[in-house]
Protein backbone atom coordinates (compact mmCIF):
# COMPACT_ATOMS: atom_id res chain seq x y z
CA UNK A 1 0.00 0.00 0.00
CA UNK A 2 2.76 2.32 0.98
CA UNK A 3 4.53 1.91 -2.92
CA UNK A 4 6.69 4.13 -3.47
CA UNK A 5 8.33 5.68 -7.30
CA UNK A 6 11.60 5.97 -7.92
CA UNK A 7 10.18 9.70 -8.70
CA UNK A 8 8.86 9.50 -4.64
CA UNK A 9 12.59 8.53 -4.17
CA UNK A 10 14.01 11.34 -5.87
CA UNK A 11 12.08 13.53 -4.63
CA UNK A 12 12.65 12.41 -0.76
CA UNK A 13 16.37 12.42 -1.57
CA UNK A 14 15.96 16.12 -3.10
CA UNK A 15 15.06 17.47 0.07
CA UNK A 16 17.81 15.75 1.94
CA UNK A 17 20.37 16.61 -0.25
CA UNK A 18 21.35 13.32 -1.49
CA UNK A 19 22.34 12.15 -4.84
CA UNK A 20 21.13 8.29 -4.69
CA UNK A 21 22.68 5.90 -7.83
CA UNK A 22 20.34 4.06 -9.87
CA UNK A 23 20.88 1.17 -7.50
CA UNK A 24 20.23 2.75 -4.73
CA UNK A 25 16.84 4.17 -5.75
CA UNK A 26 15.84 0.77 -6.54
CA UNK A 27 16.37 -0.51 -2.85
CA UNK A 28 15.33 2.53 -0.98
CA UNK A 29 12.38 2.61 -2.75
CA UNK A 30 11.26 -1.24 -1.49
CA UNK A 31 13.10 -0.78 1.64
CA UNK A 32 11.23 2.70 3.00
CA UNK A 33 7.81 0.97 1.34
CA UNK A 34 8.66 -2.07 3.27
CA UNK A 35 9.33 0.31 6.46
CA UNK A 36 6.34 2.15 5.78
CA UNK A 37 3.94 -0.34 5.19
CA UNK A 38 4.95 -1.78 8.51
CA UNK A 39 4.75 1.78 10.62
CA UNK A 40 1.24 1.36 8.72
CA UNK A 41 0.13 -0.35 11.52
CA UNK A 42 0.54 2.89 14.31
CA UNK A 43 -3.09 4.00 12.28
CA UNK A 44 -4.73 1.06 14.10
CA UNK A 45 -4.15 3.02 17.58
CA UNK A 46 -6.99 5.35 18.81
CA UNK A 47 -5.09 8.12 19.49
CA UNK A 48 -8.14 10.90 19.17
CA UNK A 49 -7.83 13.44 21.93
CA UNK A 50 -4.20 12.14 22.60
CA UNK A 51 -1.42 15.12 22.80
CA UNK A 52 1.64 14.42 21.49
CA UNK A 53 4.97 13.60 23.20
CA UNK A 54 7.76 15.79 21.66
CA UNK A 55 9.94 15.29 24.63
CA UNK A 56 9.49 13.43 27.80
CA UNK A 57 10.52 16.26 30.06
CA UNK A 58 8.59 18.22 31.72
CA UNK A 59 11.44 20.53 32.90
CA UNK A 60 12.76 20.99 29.61
CA UNK A 61 13.68 24.30 28.42
CA UNK A 62 15.30 25.87 31.34
CA UNK A 63 16.20 28.78 31.40
CA UNK A 64 19.86 30.47 32.19
CA UNK A 65 21.61 33.75 32.59
CA UNK A 66 22.61 35.15 29.62
CA UNK A 67 25.94 35.96 30.56
CA UNK A 68 28.84 35.23 28.03
CA UNK A 69 31.76 32.79 28.78
CA UNK A 70 34.41 31.80 27.48
CA UNK A 71 34.10 29.79 24.13
CA UNK A 72 36.30 28.75 20.96
CA UNK A 73 38.23 31.33 19.09
CA UNK A 74 36.91 31.91 15.68
CA UNK A 75 40.54 29.72 14.43
CA UNK A 76 39.27 27.04 16.82
CA UNK A 77 36.14 27.10 14.97
CA UNK A 78 36.81 26.79 11.67
CA UNK A 79 39.67 24.92 12.43
CA UNK A 80 38.00 21.17 11.07
CA UNK A 81 36.72 22.89 8.26
CA UNK A 82 37.82 20.99 5.16
CA UNK A 83 38.26 24.66 3.37
CA UNK A 84 39.03 27.77 5.77
CA UNK A 85 40.75 30.83 5.76
CA UNK A 86 42.22 30.44 9.17
CA UNK A 87 43.59 33.85 9.89
CA UNK A 88 40.14 35.60 9.36
CA UNK A 89 37.84 32.55 11.13
CA UNK A 90 35.82 32.25 7.59
CA UNK A 91 34.85 28.99 5.74
CA UNK A 92 35.31 29.02 2.15
CA UNK A 93 32.75 27.69 -0.10
CA UNK A 94 32.33 27.37 -3.85
CA UNK A 95 31.68 30.62 -5.24
CA UNK A 96 27.37 30.78 -5.37
CA UNK A 97 26.99 33.94 -7.36
CA UNK A 98 28.05 34.83 -10.84
CA UNK A 99 30.01 31.67 -10.73
CA UNK B 1 41.67 -10.85 39.87
CA UNK B 2 42.79 -11.28 36.80
CA UNK B 3 40.74 -8.91 35.19
CA UNK B 4 39.75 -6.39 38.00
CA UNK B 5 36.58 -4.44 38.23
CA UNK B 6 36.95 -0.88 38.26
CA UNK B 7 35.88 -0.75 41.91
CA UNK B 8 38.89 -2.82 42.51
CA UNK B 9 41.41 -0.80 40.15
CA UNK B 10 40.11 2.50 42.19
CA UNK B 11 41.00 0.38 46.06
CA UNK B 12 43.98 -0.47 44.86
CA UNK B 13 44.89 2.54 42.96
CA UNK B 14 43.55 4.95 46.00
CA UNK B 15 45.49 2.53 48.60
CA UNK B 16 48.84 2.90 46.62
CA UNK B 17 48.63 -0.72 46.14
CA UNK B 18 48.74 -0.38 42.28
CA UNK B 19 49.97 2.84 39.89
CA UNK B 20 47.40 4.33 37.45
CA UNK B 21 50.14 3.74 35.31
CA UNK B 22 50.71 0.21 35.61
CA UNK B 23 47.47 -0.52 35.54
CA UNK B 24 47.43 1.79 32.29
CA UNK B 25 50.11 -0.43 30.84
CA UNK B 26 48.38 -3.54 31.12
CA UNK B 27 44.87 -2.32 29.11
CA UNK B 28 46.90 -0.78 26.53
CA UNK B 29 48.68 -4.45 26.35
CA UNK B 30 45.15 -6.27 26.49
CA UNK B 31 43.53 -3.82 23.75
CA UNK B 32 46.41 -4.39 21.05
CA UNK B 33 46.39 -7.91 21.90
CA UNK B 34 42.72 -8.61 21.19
CA UNK B 35 41.85 -5.76 18.56
CA UNK B 36 43.24 -7.58 15.37
CA UNK B 37 40.54 -10.55 16.18
CA UNK B 38 37.76 -7.75 17.77
CA UNK B 39 38.23 -4.54 15.63
CA UNK B 40 36.69 -2.47 18.85
CA UNK B 41 38.77 0.28 18.68
CA UNK B 42 39.22 2.73 16.53
CA UNK B 43 41.81 4.40 18.06
CA UNK B 44 44.04 3.95 20.86
CA UNK B 45 45.86 6.84 22.39
CA UNK B 46 48.58 4.88 24.28
CA UNK B 47 50.91 8.08 24.50
CA UNK B 48 47.86 10.34 25.86
CA UNK B 49 46.51 7.57 28.20
CA UNK B 50 49.80 6.89 29.95
CA UNK B 51 50.45 10.78 30.42
CA UNK B 52 46.54 11.03 32.10
CA UNK B 53 47.69 7.99 34.12
CA UNK B 54 50.97 9.77 35.43
CA UNK B 55 48.96 12.61 36.30
CA UNK B 56 46.59 10.43 38.15
CA UNK B 57 49.65 9.03 40.05
CA UNK B 58 51.03 12.54 41.07
CA UNK B 59 48.50 13.58 42.60
CA UNK B 60 47.86 11.02 44.66
CA UNK B 61 51.47 11.07 45.34
CA UNK B 62 50.96 15.23 46.46
CA UNK B 63 48.51 13.67 48.92
CA UNK B 64 45.04 14.76 47.19
CA UNK B 65 42.17 12.35 47.55
CA UNK B 66 41.75 9.43 44.95
CA UNK B 67 39.14 10.32 42.97
CA UNK B 68 36.50 7.52 42.30
CA UNK B 69 37.19 5.93 39.26
CA UNK B 70 41.12 6.76 40.33
CA UNK B 71 43.03 4.81 37.45
CA UNK B 72 40.32 2.90 35.89
CA UNK B 73 41.04 2.51 32.12
CA UNK B 74 38.07 3.88 29.80
CA UNK B 75 36.97 3.43 26.91
CA UNK B 76 34.84 6.04 24.45
CA UNK B 77 32.51 5.40 21.87
CA UNK B 78 33.60 7.48 19.12
CA UNK B 79 30.30 9.60 18.95
CA UNK B 80 31.58 11.31 21.86
CA UNK B 81 33.88 14.28 21.44
CA UNK B 82 36.96 14.05 23.45
CA UNK B 83 39.57 17.34 22.94
CA UNK B 84 42.20 16.29 20.41
CA UNK B 85 41.14 13.01 19.95
CA UNK B 86 39.83 11.82 16.12
CA UNK B 87 35.88 11.45 16.85
CA UNK B 88 34.27 9.88 13.31
CA UNK B 89 31.23 8.60 14.40
CA UNK B 90 32.28 5.58 12.43
CA UNK B 91 31.55 7.90 9.68
CA UNK B 92 33.65 8.22 6.57
CA UNK B 93 31.99 12.00 6.11
CA UNK B 94 33.94 12.94 9.92
CA UNK B 95 37.23 10.74 9.44
CA UNK B 96 39.54 13.83 10.01
CA UNK B 97 37.27 15.43 12.55
CA UNK B 98 39.22 15.80 15.81
CA UNK B 99 37.14 18.19 18.33
CA UNK B 100 38.03 20.72 19.72
CA UNK B 101 36.32 20.86 23.24
CA UNK B 102 34.83 17.91 25.37
CA UNK B 103 31.91 16.49 26.32
CA UNK B 104 30.71 17.06 29.29
CA UNK B 105 30.70 13.21 30.43
CA UNK B 106 34.52 13.41 29.56
CA UNK B 107 34.94 16.40 31.79
CA UNK B 108 33.13 14.78 34.80
CA UNK B 109 35.16 10.88 34.17
CA UNK B 110 38.52 12.65 33.81
CA UNK B 111 37.85 14.66 37.33
CA UNK B 112 37.14 11.10 38.62
CA UNK B 113 40.28 10.04 38.30
CA UNK B 114 39.09 7.97 35.00
CA UNK B 115 41.83 7.09 31.81
CA UNK B 116 40.68 7.65 28.43
CA UNK B 117 42.45 5.37 26.57
CA UNK B 118 41.26 4.86 23.39
CA UNK B 119 38.22 5.57 21.55
CA UNK B 120 35.25 2.43 20.10
CA UNK B 121 34.35 1.26 17.13
CA UNK B 122 30.00 1.36 16.94
CA UNK B 123 27.33 1.34 13.95
CA UNK B 124 28.17 4.91 11.97
CA UNK B 125 26.65 8.05 13.99
CA UNK B 126 25.02 4.92 16.09
CA UNK B 127 22.67 3.80 13.80
CA UNK B 128 22.11 0.06 13.86
CA UNK B 129 21.77 -2.88 15.90
CA UNK B 130 24.66 -5.07 15.08
CA UNK B 131 28.25 -2.65 14.20
CA UNK B 132 28.02 -3.75 10.68
CA UNK B 133 27.44 0.06 9.69
CA UNK B 134 30.15 1.14 10.46
CA UNK B 135 32.63 3.06 7.98
CA UNK B 136 35.68 1.05 9.74
CA UNK B 137 34.74 -2.34 9.09
CA UNK B 138 32.16 -4.37 11.66
CA UNK B 139 33.10 -5.89 15.28
CA UNK B 140 33.68 -8.95 16.34
CA UNK B 141 31.93 -10.65 19.42
CA UNK B 142 34.30 -11.96 21.99
CA UNK B 143 32.58 -14.83 22.42
CA UNK B 144 31.74 -16.35 18.94
CA UNK B 145 34.03 -14.28 16.38
CA UNK B 146 31.60 -15.12 13.58
CA UNK B 147 28.62 -13.52 15.29
CA UNK B 148 28.04 -9.84 16.01
CA UNK B 149 28.53 -8.10 19.58
CA UNK B 150 25.10 -5.99 19.06
CA UNK B 151 24.65 -2.38 18.48
CA UNK B 152 25.11 0.44 18.06
CA UNK B 153 27.76 0.34 20.73
CA UNK B 154 29.15 -3.06 19.61
CA UNK B 155 33.07 -1.61 20.13
CA UNK B 156 32.80 -0.35 23.80
CA UNK B 157 30.52 -3.88 24.35
CA UNK B 158 33.37 -6.34 22.83
CA UNK B 159 35.84 -4.42 24.44
CA UNK B 160 34.25 -4.99 27.76
CA UNK B 161 33.80 -8.27 27.59
CA UNK B 162 37.10 -9.46 26.51
CA UNK B 163 38.48 -7.50 29.61
CA UNK B 164 40.37 -4.87 26.94
CA UNK B 165 39.44 -2.35 29.76
CA UNK B 166 37.14 -2.77 32.78
CA UNK B 167 34.55 0.19 32.31
CA UNK B 168 33.34 1.99 28.39
CA UNK B 169 30.72 4.54 27.29
CA UNK B 170 27.47 3.65 25.14
CA UNK B 171 24.95 5.72 23.92
CA UNK B 172 21.04 4.25 23.57
CA UNK B 173 18.70 5.71 21.41
CA UNK B 174 16.81 2.58 21.23
CA UNK B 175 18.99 0.26 22.60
CA UNK B 176 22.25 0.82 21.66
CA UNK B 177 23.95 0.46 24.98
CA UNK B 178 21.65 -2.46 26.43
CA UNK B 179 21.80 -4.12 23.37
CA UNK B 180 25.70 -4.77 22.86
CA UNK B 181 25.51 -5.50 26.58
CA UNK B 182 23.10 -8.46 26.21
CA UNK B 183 24.97 -10.08 23.15
CA UNK B 184 28.28 -9.30 24.90
CA UNK B 185 27.09 -10.76 28.37
CA UNK B 186 28.13 -7.47 30.36
CA UNK B 187 26.23 -4.85 31.85
CA UNK B 188 25.14 -1.49 30.16
CA UNK B 189 22.96 0.83 31.39
CA UNK B 190 20.49 3.32 30.12
CA UNK B 191 20.02 6.87 32.53
CA UNK B 192 16.46 8.17 32.48
CA UNK B 193 16.54 10.86 29.88
CA UNK B 194 18.33 13.92 31.17
CA UNK B 195 19.82 12.49 34.22
CA UNK B 196 23.44 12.38 32.22
CA UNK B 197 24.37 15.47 29.97
CA UNK B 198 24.31 15.16 26.16
CA UNK B 199 26.83 17.83 25.36
CA UNK B 200 29.44 16.27 22.83
CA UNK B 201 27.13 13.47 21.88
CA UNK B 202 27.40 13.22 18.26
CA UNK B 203 23.62 13.69 17.97
CA UNK B 204 21.28 11.42 16.64
CA UNK B 205 17.53 11.45 18.01
CA UNK B 206 17.79 14.56 20.40
CA UNK B 207 14.78 13.36 22.47
CA UNK B 208 15.82 9.52 22.69
CA UNK B 209 19.55 9.85 22.89
CA UNK B 210 21.16 9.12 26.44
CA UNK B 211 24.67 8.49 27.57
CA UNK B 212 25.61 5.64 29.61
CA UNK B 213 28.00 3.19 30.81
CA UNK B 214 29.15 -0.78 30.10
CA UNK B 215 30.97 -2.45 32.40
CA UNK B 216 31.03 -6.11 33.85
CA UNK B 217 29.52 -5.40 37.40
CA UNK B 218 26.50 -3.39 38.06
CA UNK B 219 28.57 -1.87 41.01
CA UNK B 220 30.93 -0.65 38.08
CA UNK B 221 27.88 1.11 36.11
CA UNK B 222 26.57 2.82 38.98
CA UNK B 223 30.35 4.14 39.75
CA UNK B 224 30.43 5.61 36.62
CA UNK B 225 27.06 7.05 36.17
CA UNK B 226 27.49 9.12 39.90
CA UNK B 227 30.67 10.37 38.19
CA UNK B 228 28.84 11.72 34.97
CA UNK B 229 25.24 12.29 36.39
CA UNK B 230 23.94 15.57 37.34
CA UNK B 231 22.84 18.80 35.63
CA UNK B 232 24.89 21.29 33.10
CA UNK B 233 24.80 24.41 31.59
CA UNK B 234 25.33 23.03 28.15
CA UNK B 235 22.29 21.07 27.75
CA UNK B 236 19.41 22.80 28.75
CA UNK B 237 17.61 18.98 28.70
CA UNK B 238 19.69 17.88 31.54
CA UNK B 239 17.57 17.32 34.59
CA UNK B 240 18.28 18.92 38.34
CA UNK B 241 16.80 15.98 39.91
CA UNK B 242 19.37 14.96 43.13
CA UNK B 243 21.06 11.70 42.42
CA UNK B 244 20.74 9.48 45.75
CA UNK B 245 23.96 7.44 46.77
CA UNK B 246 23.75 4.82 44.08
CA UNK B 247 26.25 2.92 45.47
CA UNK B 248 25.02 2.59 49.27
CA UNK B 249 21.39 1.55 47.08
CA UNK B 250 23.47 -1.94 46.03
CA UNK B 251 22.41 -3.88 49.08
CA UNK B 252 21.57 -7.27 47.66
CA UNK B 253 18.16 -7.09 49.69
CA UNK B 254 15.24 -7.00 47.17
CA UNK B 255 12.66 -8.71 49.48
CA UNK B 256 9.43 -6.71 48.67
CA UNK B 257 10.44 -5.64 45.46
CA UNK B 258 7.82 -5.83 43.08
CA UNK B 259 9.14 -6.89 39.80
CA UNK B 260 6.18 -6.86 37.01
CA UNK B 261 6.21 -8.88 33.90
CA UNK B 262 4.20 -7.77 30.80
CA UNK B 263 3.33 -11.65 30.02
CA UNK B 264 1.58 -11.01 26.75
CA UNK B 265 4.00 -8.55 25.53
CA UNK B 266 7.07 -11.23 25.78
CA UNK B 267 5.33 -14.24 24.94
CA UNK B 268 4.91 -13.62 21.17
CA UNK B 269 8.46 -13.56 18.85
CA UNK B 270 10.91 -14.57 21.45
CA UNK B 271 13.42 -17.23 20.74
CA UNK B 272 12.53 -20.25 22.69
CA UNK B 273 15.67 -20.29 24.55
CA UNK B 274 15.87 -16.80 25.04
CA UNK B 275 12.38 -17.07 26.57
CA UNK B 276 13.73 -19.85 28.81
CA UNK B 277 16.60 -17.79 30.19
CA UNK B 278 13.87 -15.06 31.11
CA UNK B 279 11.76 -17.57 32.80
CA UNK B 280 14.81 -18.49 34.93
CA UNK B 281 16.17 -14.95 35.92
CA UNK B 282 12.70 -14.05 36.66
CA UNK B 283 12.21 -17.44 39.03
CA UNK B 284 16.03 -16.66 40.62
CA UNK B 285 14.33 -12.71 41.50
CA UNK B 286 11.28 -14.40 43.06
CA UNK B 287 14.05 -17.05 45.12
CA UNK B 288 15.83 -13.79 46.67
CA UNK B 289 12.64 -12.58 48.07
CA UNK B 290 10.88 -10.02 45.01
CA UNK B 291 6.84 -10.65 44.22
CA UNK B 292 6.64 -11.32 40.39
CA UNK B 293 3.57 -9.13 39.59
CA UNK B 294 1.44 -8.77 35.99
CA UNK B 295 1.24 -5.70 34.27
CA UNK B 296 0.25 -4.72 30.98
CA UNK B 297 2.16 -2.07 28.00
CA UNK B 298 -1.00 -2.48 25.77
CA UNK B 299 1.14 -0.21 23.15
CA UNK B 300 4.51 -1.77 23.67
CA UNK B 301 3.91 -3.77 20.37
CA UNK B 302 3.84 0.19 18.44
CA UNK B 303 7.15 0.93 19.80
CA UNK B 304 9.35 -0.49 17.23
CA UNK B 305 7.54 1.23 14.31
CA UNK B 306 6.80 4.60 16.69
CA UNK B 307 10.20 4.57 17.17
CA UNK B 308 11.75 4.24 13.56
CA UNK B 309 9.18 7.49 12.57
CA UNK B 310 10.57 9.14 15.64
CA UNK B 311 14.44 8.69 15.64
CA UNK B 312 14.73 8.99 11.66
CA UNK B 313 12.45 12.17 12.02
CA UNK B 314 15.14 13.36 14.43
CA UNK B 315 18.01 11.86 12.43
CA UNK B 316 16.82 13.84 9.17
CA UNK B 317 17.36 16.81 10.97
CA UNK B 318 20.30 16.41 13.04
CA UNK B 319 22.21 15.39 10.34
CA UNK B 320 21.48 18.33 7.65
CA UNK B 321 24.91 19.43 9.66
CA UNK B 322 27.19 17.61 7.45
CA UNK B 323 27.38 19.66 4.50
CA UNK B 324 30.89 19.67 3.73
CA UNK B 325 31.26 22.82 5.12
CA UNK B 326 31.89 23.46 8.82
CA UNK B 327 33.50 19.70 9.29
CA UNK B 328 34.66 16.47 7.84
CA UNK B 329 34.42 15.25 3.97
CA UNK B 330 34.07 17.50 1.18
CA UNK B 331 33.50 15.90 -2.14
CA UNK B 332 35.97 17.09 -5.22
CA UNK B 333 33.33 17.25 -6.80
CA UNK B 334 32.18 20.67 -5.19
CA UNK B 335 34.16 22.52 -7.60
CA UNK B 336 30.72 21.99 -9.50
CA UNK B 337 29.02 24.72 -7.08
CA UNK B 338 27.84 25.20 -3.98
CA UNK B 339 24.30 22.41 -4.70
CA UNK B 340 26.93 19.83 -5.65
CA UNK B 341 29.30 20.52 -2.35
CA UNK B 342 26.09 19.48 -0.35
CA UNK B 343 24.71 16.74 -2.93
CA UNK B 344 28.01 15.02 -3.47
CA UNK B 345 29.81 15.21 0.39
CA UNK B 346 26.96 13.93 2.09
CA UNK B 347 26.34 11.09 -0.48
CA UNK B 348 30.09 9.97 -0.83
CA UNK B 349 30.19 10.92 2.60
CA UNK B 350 27.40 8.94 4.34
CA UNK B 351 26.80 4.87 4.55
CA UNK B 352 23.65 3.10 3.50
CA UNK B 353 21.85 2.97 6.89
CA UNK B 354 22.56 6.73 7.48
CA UNK B 355 21.43 7.38 3.97
CA UNK B 356 17.84 5.43 3.92
CA UNK B 357 16.68 6.74 7.53
CA UNK B 358 17.67 10.23 6.90
CA UNK B 359 15.42 9.27 3.37
CA UNK B 360 12.79 8.18 5.85
CA UNK B 361 12.54 11.06 8.46
CA UNK B 362 12.67 13.61 5.52
CA UNK B 363 9.52 11.36 3.83
CA UNK B 364 7.72 11.38 7.46
CA UNK B 365 8.54 14.92 7.67
CA UNK B 366 7.41 16.25 4.71
CA UNK B 367 3.98 17.79 4.12
CA UNK B 368 1.28 15.73 3.57
CA UNK B 369 3.13 12.60 5.73
CA UNK B 370 3.58 14.62 8.86
CA UNK B 371 -0.08 13.93 10.30
CA UNK B 372 -0.21 10.05 9.52
CA UNK B 373 3.81 9.26 10.43
CA UNK B 374 5.16 11.50 12.92
CA UNK B 375 2.22 13.05 14.40
CA UNK B 376 0.89 9.77 15.05
CA UNK B 377 4.12 8.23 16.31
CA UNK B 378 4.33 10.65 18.95
CA UNK B 379 0.62 10.38 19.81
CA UNK B 380 1.58 6.79 20.22
CA UNK B 381 4.23 7.87 22.30
CA UNK B 382 1.88 9.21 24.83
CA UNK B 383 0.08 6.25 24.99
CA UNK B 384 3.02 4.10 25.85
CA UNK B 385 4.36 6.59 28.52
CA UNK B 386 1.31 6.19 30.42
CA UNK B 387 1.07 2.34 29.87
CA UNK B 388 4.61 2.45 31.51
CA UNK B 389 2.96 5.49 34.70
CA UNK B 390 -0.30 2.57 35.22
CA UNK B 391 2.33 -0.44 35.49
CA UNK B 392 4.30 1.42 37.76
CA UNK B 393 1.73 1.77 40.20
CA UNK B 394 1.78 -1.84 40.68
CA UNK B 395 5.28 -2.92 39.75
CA UNK B 396 9.07 -1.20 41.18
CA UNK B 397 10.81 -2.17 38.36
CA UNK B 398 9.85 -3.73 34.69
CA UNK B 399 11.10 -7.15 33.15
CA UNK B 400 11.46 -7.88 30.03
CA UNK B 401 14.33 -9.63 27.91
CA UNK B 402 16.82 -7.16 26.30
CA UNK B 403 16.88 -8.63 22.86
CA UNK B 404 14.17 -11.52 21.74
CA UNK B 405 17.03 -13.17 19.88
CA UNK B 406 20.25 -14.22 21.11
CA UNK B 407 23.73 -12.73 18.92
CA UNK B 408 23.28 -13.11 15.56
CA UNK B 409 25.97 -14.19 12.74
CA UNK B 410 27.60 -11.28 10.82
CA UNK B 411 26.09 -10.35 7.49
CA UNK B 412 22.73 -12.66 8.58
CA UNK B 413 20.26 -9.55 8.89
CA UNK B 414 22.40 -6.85 6.76
CA UNK B 415 20.02 -7.22 3.73
CA UNK B 416 16.96 -6.64 5.53
CA UNK B 417 16.68 -3.49 7.20
CA UNK B 418 12.80 -4.26 8.57
CA UNK B 419 14.31 -7.85 10.13
CA UNK B 420 16.91 -5.96 12.12
CA UNK B 421 14.86 -3.29 13.22
CA UNK B 422 12.05 -5.73 14.36
CA UNK B 423 14.56 -7.23 16.83
CA UNK B 424 14.48 -3.91 19.00
CA UNK B 425 11.16 -4.66 20.51
CA UNK B 426 12.22 -4.89 23.99
CA UNK B 427 14.67 -1.62 24.22
CA UNK B 428 13.04 1.05 22.26
CA UNK B 429 10.20 1.52 24.66
CA UNK B 430 12.77 2.62 27.12
CA UNK B 431 14.20 5.64 25.25
CA UNK B 432 10.42 6.75 24.05
CA UNK B 433 9.17 6.39 27.43
CA UNK B 434 12.33 8.16 28.47
CA UNK B 435 13.34 5.67 31.77
CA UNK B 436 16.02 4.62 32.65
CA UNK B 437 17.14 0.64 31.86
CA UNK B 438 19.48 -2.04 32.64
CA UNK B 439 20.79 -4.70 30.88
CA UNK B 440 22.74 -7.60 33.41
CA UNK B 441 24.32 -10.95 31.95
CA UNK B 442 21.21 -13.34 32.33
CA UNK B 443 22.84 -16.73 31.15
CA UNK B 444 23.84 -18.48 28.26
CA UNK B 445 21.69 -19.78 24.89
CA UNK B 446 24.25 -22.77 22.88
CA UNK B 447 24.12 -22.33 18.73
CA UNK B 448 26.76 -23.94 16.55
CA UNK B 449 28.47 -25.24 20.04
CA UNK B 450 29.34 -21.99 21.16
CA UNK B 451 27.75 -20.13 24.80
CA UNK B 452 26.03 -17.16 23.52
CA UNK B 453 25.25 -15.02 26.19
CA UNK B 454 21.90 -13.21 26.57
CA UNK B 455 20.56 -10.33 28.40
CA UNK B 456 17.89 -9.77 31.46
CA UNK B 457 16.61 -5.93 31.42
CA UNK B 458 15.05 -4.11 33.89
CA UNK B 459 13.69 -0.95 33.85
CA UNK B 460 12.69 1.86 36.15
CA UNK B 461 10.46 4.62 37.22
CA UNK B 462 11.95 8.14 36.03
CA UNK B 463 15.21 8.94 37.94
CA UNK B 464 15.09 5.65 40.23
CA UNK B 465 18.13 4.45 38.38
CA UNK B 466 18.74 3.01 42.33
CA UNK B 467 16.11 0.63 42.24
CA UNK B 468 17.01 -0.72 38.87
CA UNK B 469 21.03 -0.68 40.10
CA UNK B 470 19.92 -2.69 43.41
CA UNK B 471 17.17 -5.05 41.52
CA UNK B 472 20.24 -5.94 39.02
CA UNK B 473 22.77 -5.86 41.60
CA UNK B 474 20.97 -8.47 43.47
CA UNK B 475 20.38 -10.53 40.70
CA UNK B 476 24.23 -10.52 39.47
CA UNK B 477 24.96 -11.50 42.98
CA UNK B 478 22.73 -14.83 42.83
CA UNK B 479 24.03 -15.32 39.43
CA UNK B 480 27.52 -14.39 38.96
CA UNK B 481 27.33 -15.69 35.71
CA UNK B 482 30.79 -14.94 33.82
CA UNK B 483 31.86 -11.38 31.97
CA UNK B 484 34.30 -11.91 30.32
CA UNK B 485 34.47 -14.35 27.13
CA UNK B 486 36.92 -16.85 27.23
CA UNK B 487 39.65 -17.96 24.82
CA UNK B 488 42.38 -16.47 23.32
CA UNK B 489 41.61 -12.81 23.49
CA UNK B 490 42.39 -12.26 27.23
Amino acid sequence: MSALTIADVERIAALAHLDLTGDEKTRFARQLADILDYAQQLQAVNTEGVPATAHVHAAAGAERDDAPRPSLTPQQAVANAPDANLDAGLFRVPRVIGG
Amino acid sequence: MAHPTARAIRDDVAAGRVSAVEICRDALARIEAANPALNSFLLVDAEGALERARKVDARRAAGETAGPLAGVPIAIKDNLCVRGMKTTAASKILETYVPPYDATVIERLEAAGAVIVGKTNCDEFAMGSSNENSAFGPVRNPWATARTPGGSSGGSAAAVAAAQVPLALGSDTGGSIRQPASFCGVVGLKPTYGRVSRYGLLAFASSLDQIGPIARTVEDAALALTAMAGPDRADATSSHEPLPDLIAALTGDIKGLRVGVPRTFVSEGVDADVKAAFDAALSVMQAAGASLVDVELPHAPYGVPAYYLVCTAEASSNLARYDGVKYGYRSPASANGLQAMYTRSRSEGFGAEVKRRIMLGTYVLSAGYYDAFYLKAQQVRTLLRRDYEQAFERADVIAMPTSPIPPFGIGEKADDPLQMYLADIFTVSANLAGLPAISVPGGFVTRDGAQLPVGFQLTGRPFDEATVLRAGDAYQRATAWPTVAPGELQ
